[in-house]
């Protein structure tokens, strides 16, 4: 997690300073405040995985001598198929040709949305797969 | 829908220390009930399904894209020809170029073969949100099919360049509801890619395998977590500026019109700051492609890993700050700062080339279509590199700016990007599909495609030292660039005709060749896996002790190096 963290703290950096840089040579408001802000985004994150490096253990997959078997137990969580996604994705097309031809499309577009937000939810409620109860 | 934990099962085999990973059901233990045919391409959340439905898609836009260059190229072969109309070429190469950059070259990247292939790379199951990236991929098709609409709108597609300068693309310049849906679908399909890239550095940050440290990951990983930062940090931006566009032309704003006291400059800063990064996040996946092809074809690592990887963040973070390169002739941007950030990138890409050459040197070299559509890579996109750094210098710029050289240029840049998918394709392909393409109908495509590639650019180099401006339909008052003009077309139909052999190749090719697991003894970890993989990727992984971990449980005489600060106890010999 370290070296994630100094990836992302070491770019937000540098977009920070050169956006400093830009902005007393240039001064020029909307690239600066672009670059600044895009140093906020590698700041943002990168402080987040610095605070929990800081505080977990290494995990196996930043240990160059972890074994696979040391990953023993449940990897994550992985949902199946689902017809929630499509839904989702045509309600956005319904909003994207709303802006084009009128917005009558948006009815369809809300329904869309709104129902598939609602089975996306429903689907994840349960709160994913259980613990397998035993290892092969 | 069912959930899957899955899980790794511990170490099964003493041999080889192989370690068996299961999945697990939430509610069908033994038994998958995923569907299947057209619903399962409508439902599935599996990284492949959807790598793959990206990958055809992008292929699709890019078929279509390269039949509206052909209709350009004709136009072009007489001073003043009549093929199409005026309005109709605006169209031609607006849409022309905004679906290869933003439906093809990209999607295709990012989409696809990252999509497919980086959790293979670090032992992934999936993508670390399988929904959001099922969501993605319908984002990105209802953004191409909203794109393509405007072809069978009144008044036709946008025909503002692929670009969308301000003011011409406002309501008064632009009317109508096809410059709308270019909107439109830059919206979808931007978001698309911003889900996407979430998707990337989630899945590298946190799924990678046991052993799979950062600096073991392979170079097209390392490539695209660069890539998907810098969608993150630059698709927001086109995003916030389409909205503004919008609102210019529909709600009477006038954020980009003088008038109101906008300023219409603003469009291009914020257009090009995400329009450089951009020309990254489509130019690193292939950088990444080219990598694992030439050590796997080399049969060597990786010559300067480390430098492969400090050159990919250099090249990333460099290229937020050259978007005003585009610009010079505006009048209202810092020469000096723009010329030295884009000559600053010359530094990390050479930092690469030299490595590409390296892993080739005192290598076993096989040219094979993957390795012939790499070293195709090299040579076209270092033409496209080298004019590059003419273009980054301000007095070159000013003669040069909006003439065939800067075409030209973009040309060589982006057709070595369409050599390196090929190069990827070739290479994973059967690795995704379990079946090998045809070698020889694929060195049949890459030398009409190289072929065609450089005699299409050539003459346009020359022709914009000429004089000749872009996104012109005619040129009756200089008759004598004809002949250029049409080595130009002869170029393009050069690669039209390869693009066929590729089409061909595939149905002549499907299922005619088995591939096996590791059909190229290629050495990272989507090697040990069987063709294709099966649903959450592995059935066994290696033990991973250097970026090479399938090579070094094939070859355990000749391991890599083991990268790292400690040493591999199970494997004391591995670093001998």
């Amino acid at each position: 997690m370290k070296v994630e963290a100094k990836l992302l703290l070491a770019l937000g950096l540098f977009f920070f300073l050169m956006g400093v840089a830009y902005w007393f040579w240039s001064h020029e408001n909307a690239g600066s405040l672009m670059l600044v802000a895009s140093g906020g985004l590698g700041f943002l994150p990168g402080s987040y995985y610095l605070w929990w490096s800081n505080r977990m253990r290494e995990r196996a997959s930043d240990r160059d001598d972890a074994t696979i078997a040391e990953g023993a137990g449940v990897v994550e969580t992985f949902p199946g198929s689902s017809i929630w996604p499509f839904t989702l994705g045509m309600g956005a097309f319904c909003i994207a040709l709303a802006l084009v031809f009128g917005t009558w499309f948006g009815i369809p577009a809300a329904g869309l949305v709104i129902w598939a937000l609602l089975g996306a939810v429903n689907e994840s409620r349960r709160g994913g797969a259980e613990q397998p109860s035993h290892h092969a | 829908m069912t959930d899957f934990a899955v899980g790794i099962a511990g170490v099964e085999t003493i041999d080889h220390d192989v370690a068996h990973v299961h999945v697990h059901e939430h509610e069908h233990e033994h038994e998958h009930d995923e569907p299947a045919g057209i619903y399962k391409w409508l439902t599935s959340t599996d990284h492949k399904v959807i790598g793959l439905s990206y990958t055809i898609t992008s292929l699709v836009m890019f078929v279509i894209g390269g039949f509206l260059a052909e209709l350009i190229r004709i136009q072009l072969t007489s001073p003043n020809a009549t093929f199409v109309s005026f309005a109709e070429y605006n169209q031609l190469f607006t849409m022309h170029g905004s679906l290869m950059i933003y439906l093809f070259v990209g999607p295709f990247a990012f989409g696809g073969l990252a999509n497919i292939i980086v959790p293979l790379q670090i032992g992934a199951p999936d993508m670390a949100f399988p929904r959001l990236n099922a969501l993605s991929y319908w984002l990105y098709l209802s953004g191409s099919i909203t794109m393509l609409l405007g072809f069978v709108v009144a008044g036709g597609a946008a025909d503002f360049g692929w670009v969308g300068y301000a003011p011409l693309s406002n309501a008064i310049y632009s009317p109508g509801a096809g410059a709308d849906l270019w909107i439109a679908a830059l919206l979808l399909t931007g978001f698309s890619a911003i889900f996407t890239g979430v998707n990337l550095c989630a899945t590298i940050f946190y799924l990678r395998a046991p052993g799979m440290t950062m600096f073991r990951m392979p170079i097209f990983t390392w490539n695209m977590l660069a890539t998907g930062i810098l969608i993150l940090l630059a698709f927001p931006v086109l995003t916030a500026g389409l909205i503004m566009l919008y609102c210019d032309r529909h709600f009477g704003t006038h954020i980009f019109t003088v008038q109101g006291g906008g300023v219409p400059v603003l469009w291009q800063h914020i257009f090009w700051f995400w329009g450089h990064p951009e020309v990254y996040i489509l130019a690193l996946p292939f950088f990444g492609v080219v990598t694992e092809v030439i050590a796997a074809f080399s049969k060597k690592p990786v010559f300067g890993y480390k430098g492969m990887v400090f050159a990919t963040i250099t090249i990333a973070a460099l290229s937020l700050g050259v978007w005003a390169h585009h610009m010079f002739t505006t009048g209202v941007v810092l020469l000096p700062f723009f010329s030295i950030m884009s000559l600053l990138i010359a530094v990390p890409t050479g930092i690469k080339f030299f490595n590409w050459i390296g892993t080739m040197w005192g290598g076993h070299v096989r040219f094979t279509a993957a390795m012939l559509f790499a070293i195709g890579f090299l040579v076209t996109f270092l033409i496209g590199g080298l004019t590059g750094i003419y273009l980054a210098s301000p007095p070159l710029d000013f003669f040069t700016h909006d003439t065939y050289f800067v075409v030209a240029h973009f040309h060589s840049v982006v057709l070595a990007l369409v050599m390196g998918g090929m190069a990827g394709l070739y290479y994973w392909g059967p690795k995704i599909t379990g079946y090998l393409l045809d070698e020889r109908l694929g060195k049949i495509q890459f030398w009409l495609f190289f072929i065609g590639a450089n005699v299409m650019v050539m003459p346009q180099y020359e022709l914009g030292l000429l004089g000749m401006p872009r996104r012109v339909a005619s040129y009756i008052h200089d008759p004598e660039w004809a002949t250029l003009n049409q080595w130009a077309t002869v170029g393009a139909v050069m690669m039209g005709v390869s693009t066929i052999f590729f089409l061909v190749n595939i149905v002549y090719s499907w299922k005619r060749y088995p591939a096996g697991d590791n059909p190229w003894d290629a050495q990272t970890l989507e090697w040990f896996t069987t063709s294709p993989p099966p649903h959450h990727n592995y059935y066994a992984l290696p033990p991973i002790r250097s970026e090479r971990p399938t090579w070094d449980y094939h070859h355990p005489d000749a391991r890599s190096l083991v990268h790292g600060t400690s040493h591999d106890a199970a494997h004391p010999e591995a670093a001998t």
